[in-house]
């Protein structure tokens, strides 16, 4: 009886901590049986790319929230790499010289927000929301607020294929092993999990808490980055106004799939997760013809639950503090 | 209401938590007029019953009765309503709050205009410190409006005590309110306690202090593994039954203090100074010494070890690690030369709570485990086995979140988490503090196996039996200076009372 209540209890453990993959388990099954447009490989392979680019953000995310941060300017900064990428691919022709100098962009535009946070003290909220404001000015100076427009080879970052997986979603998971890689492997993911979970243990145990904050925003330039240029490729144009609202998505994304927003919880695997859960309800709310209007009601109300659950789940997994 | 019929009784009181029983059929009563302390090791089951009293957990079964009547109490606010007030062992507290409005918090009076009433909240709160008598003027530099922030620990638990006993509660329940308060203040809390007793109230009293449970108990309750053991009047007990009653087996000695060769100075402490904080601090520990700090709370024992570590660096000063001069800006200067610190304050510095135990004792090891940049997770696992086996550490799995161990447990974590570094120097600041009997002593033990390693140890108590039990010397700190020296042959507790107290200088006057 003991054993049987034991070995009960024990898979409604594993049950409450890997809940995400049930819930997106549910929402597979469900949408499987409501349009039969859903289970079709064309179909899946698409959400797949739809949600490369807000995946990708939203790793950036991750590391910053589990770390006790955050980045607002993810949308700007966003745009400004992207920009800058197709210039220099019309200027020089290089794919790969476009990426890197893309990647760069986020990279050295998330240093400022790094040196803002790690030695100035700056809020993150605060200083993101800066920079966010800056990149924004700047890439709609440099562009004078004007589209760019016949970008040729530059689309098969986004539009490509590498054999029959399309290309923002190699990228996608690419990332997905290097988040997971950082937090489970590194001194860095150990010093992001202590960090967001308590500063001061963290810093009393010789983790060098600014040095940390510092690489998470250089990190996360790139991924943003690297977004930018996969997400203007796609669409086929140079747009300055791109990515207007994606950090708040992203955050989504990353909250919906168990980060937690007093820091020190997350994981690589749930922020897919998330991704994919966010990328099959608007997909399935197409397919079957949900007004759009509604579909954002339908998505707020999803983001409360998950919350709510995820809420639930970890109160009922704490014990005595006896 | 007659003395006969109990003010409170808890029949039959289960509660089971994922993989443990808490609380198995526990049964207690008390009167009014009556305190009841309760005793038992860490994760014997006395908070979950306090929790459940309190109305923060809900039991899985029994029943609850105040004054002879069935209580429904299903959160701490009904269980206010039955006169139930609770005084917590780590209570917390909004810094930037004035005392007076601290005093009122979640029931600031409002005026006929809907709001806050200050002057009556002045009032009133200064009327109700005067009336209670628990803190001293002086310990308020701005009076009723010092912020919290501005105030000792200390002071902020005294404060706790004075609003749950001018809420007219019936029944009080105090956690441990003395774990964190000075000798001084905890007297003055004592004899309190013996006056709210004559006014009537139950208290039920949980504290790990032998000596002020015997000072002021008339009975006392014995939990071990969240079953009740026994309940007898406290004058049929003595400190030792009721520590083997604790644990279940007899401790035959205290202290596991053993005779140890000492060898060179390992660390040598020369003027450091810091600024408002502590001056001339001189002292050294040698290899296989362990060497006390006494004094009284705010003495700067805590801020002198936060300062070695590199938490909190000093302004000036020398120290010297096996004879070389260092400098100790951080705590990575402090790691790269063997010096290891065991805050007092566990939550603070440290555990990270919300991760495992296996993650909380790699932290400040993980060069260890790394090369080339990637971390060997078989061989971190390894060595946090190896440390959970041989220090005892009681825990599901290595796993398991960290907020979820007993207090003991928590403690041990972060002791392994520097002995898996197997530095030369431990600054212990209060090892022991609001840890069980059983738990204390192996933390002796572990003390004594350093030691006898080599390693130089600086143990910072506020509990004198255990410094004069375990040190081969001990420096006595007042107001930031070290004020006395004293070798272990010369040890008497009257002695170094008189100088943590400071009564040298009025000699000396």
């Amino acid at each position: 009886m003991k054993t049987l209540t034991n070995r009960f209890e024990r898979v409604k453990y594993i049950a409450v901590k890997n809940s995400i993959y049930l819930i997106l388990g549910v929402i597979f099954i469900i949408s499987s049986l409501l349009n039969e447009n859903f289970l079709t490989v064309l179909n899946l392979r698409n959400v797949l790319r739809q949600i490369s680019v807000i995946t990708i953000l939203a790793f950036g995310e991750t590391l910053l929230i589990i770390a006790g941060m955050i980045d607002l300017s993810v949308g700007a900064v966003f745009a400004v790499a992207g920009i800058l990428s197709i210039t220099v691919f019309k200027i020089t022709g290089s794919l790969l010289l476009a990426l890197i100098v893309g990647i760069l962009s986020g990279v050295v535009l998330n240093i400022i927000s790094g040196m803002l946070v790690s030695y100035f003290k700056t809020p993150p909220f605060i200083a993101t929301l800066a920079l966010m404001t800056i990149a924004r000015g700047f890439v709609l100076l440099i562009t004078k607020g004007q589209n760019i427009y016949q970008i040729g080879r530059f689309v098969e970052f986004g539009q490509g294929s590498i054999g029959f997986i399309p290309t923002p979603v190699v990228f996608m998971f690419l990332m997905l092993i290097v988040t997971w890689y950082i937090l489970n492997h590194t001194r860095l993911g150990r010093a992001i999990y202590a960090i967001g979970g308590n500063e001061e243990a963290a810093m009393a145990s010789g983790i060098q808490v600014a040095k940390t904050k510092f690489i998470v925003y250089v990190i996360n330039g790139a991924f943003v980055g690297l977004a930018g240029v996969l997400f203007m490729s796609r669409v086929n144009a140079g747009l300055p106004n791109a990515g207007i609202g994606f950090e708040l998505e992203a955050l989504t994304v990353a909250i919906i799939g168990g980060t937690s927003f007093s820091g020190g919880i997350g994981t690589a695997a749930g922020t897919l997760a998330g991704g994919f859960i966010v990328g099959l309800l608007n997909n399935i709310m197409n397919l079957v013809g949900v007004n759009s209007y509604v579909q954002q009601i339908i998505k707020g109300v999803i983001i409360a639950l998950a919350v709510i659950f995820d809420m639930a789940a970890k109160n009922r997994r704490a014990r005595p503090e006896e | 209401m007659s003395q006969e019929i109990p003010i409170i009784e808890l029949h039959n009181i289960s509660k089971k938590f994922p993989g443990v029983k808490a609380l198995d059929n526990m049964t207690l009563s008390a009167r009014e007029g009556e305190v009841h302390s309760i005793c038992g090791e860490n994760g014997a089951g006395k908070s979950t019953l306090m929790k459940i009293i309190n109305g923060i957990y809900k039991p899985d079964s029994g029943e609850i009765k105040i004054g002879g009547e069935v209580a429904k109490i299903n959160s701490p606010l009904d269980a206010k309503s039955y006169g139930i007030a609770m005084v917590y062992q780590e209570c917390a507290y909004v810094p930037e709050m004035t005392v007076a409005e601290s005093m009122f918090v979640g029931s600031l009076p409002l005026n006929r205009i809907g709001t806050v009433d200050w002057k009556y909240v002045y009032e009133h709160a200064q009327y109700l410190l005067d009336k209670e008598q628990m803190i001293k003027p002086s310990q308020l530099p701005h009076g009723i409006k010092t912020k919290l922030k501005d105030v000792s620990l200390a002071t902020v638990q005294l404060l706790e005590i004075t609003k749950a006993i001018s809420k007219d509660a019936k029944i009080i329940i105090m956690d441990e309110p003395t774990s964190s308060l000075p000798n001084v203040e905890t007297e003055l809390l004592l004899e309190k306690i013996i006056e709210l007793k004559k006014r009537g109230k139950c208290i039920l009293y949980i504290s790990h202090k032998m000596d002020e449970i015997f000072k002021i108990s008339d009975t006392i309750t014995i939990f071990r593994d969240g079953q009740h053991i026994t309940t007898k009047p406290a004058s049929d007990l003595n400190i030792d039954s009721v520590v083997s009653l604790m644990v279940g087996r007899e401790l035959v000695n205290d202290y596991p203090k053993e005779k140890i060769q000492i060898g060179d100075i390992k660390l040598n402490v020369r003027d450091l100074h810091k600024k408002g904080v502590f001056k001339n601090i001189n002292f050294n520990v040698k290899a296989g010494e362990i060497v006390g700090f006494a004094g009284l709370v705010g003495a700067g024992r805590t801020e002198v070890a936060l300062a070695l570590s590199g938490v909190d660096p000093y302004d000036d000063g020398v120290v010297e690690v096996d004879g070389h001069q260092v400098t100790i800006k951080n705590v990575p200067d402090s790691i790269r030369n063997n010096i290891a610190m065991v805050s007092e304050d566990r939550r603070k510095y440290g555990l990270v709570t919300v991760r495992n135990v296996r993650e909380n004792m790699a932290l400040p090891n993980l060069d260890k485990f790394i090369r080339n940049g990637h971390l060997h997770r078989k061989e971190e696992i390894d060595a946090v086995n190896e440390k959970c086996d041989s220090m005892r550490i009681k825990t599901p799995t290595i796993e398991t979140v960290t907020k979820n161990l007993s207090g003991g447990n928590q403690q041990k974590v972060v002791l392994a988490k520097w002995l898996i570094r197997a530095g030369s120097i431990m600054i212990l600041d209060e090892p022991t503090r609001g840890i069980d009997v059983g738990a204390k002593f192996e933390i002796y033990k572990l003390m004594v196996s350093m030691a006898k390693e080599g390693k130089a140890i600086v143990m910072i108590s506020s509990e004198m039996p255990e410094l004069l039990g375990m040190c081969d010397r001990l420096y006595v700190m007042h107001e930031g200076e070290i004020v006395k020296e004293f070798d272990r042959s010369e040890f008497s507790q009257e002695k170094i009372m008189h100088y943590a107290a400071g009564a040298h200088n009025f000699t000396r006057k």
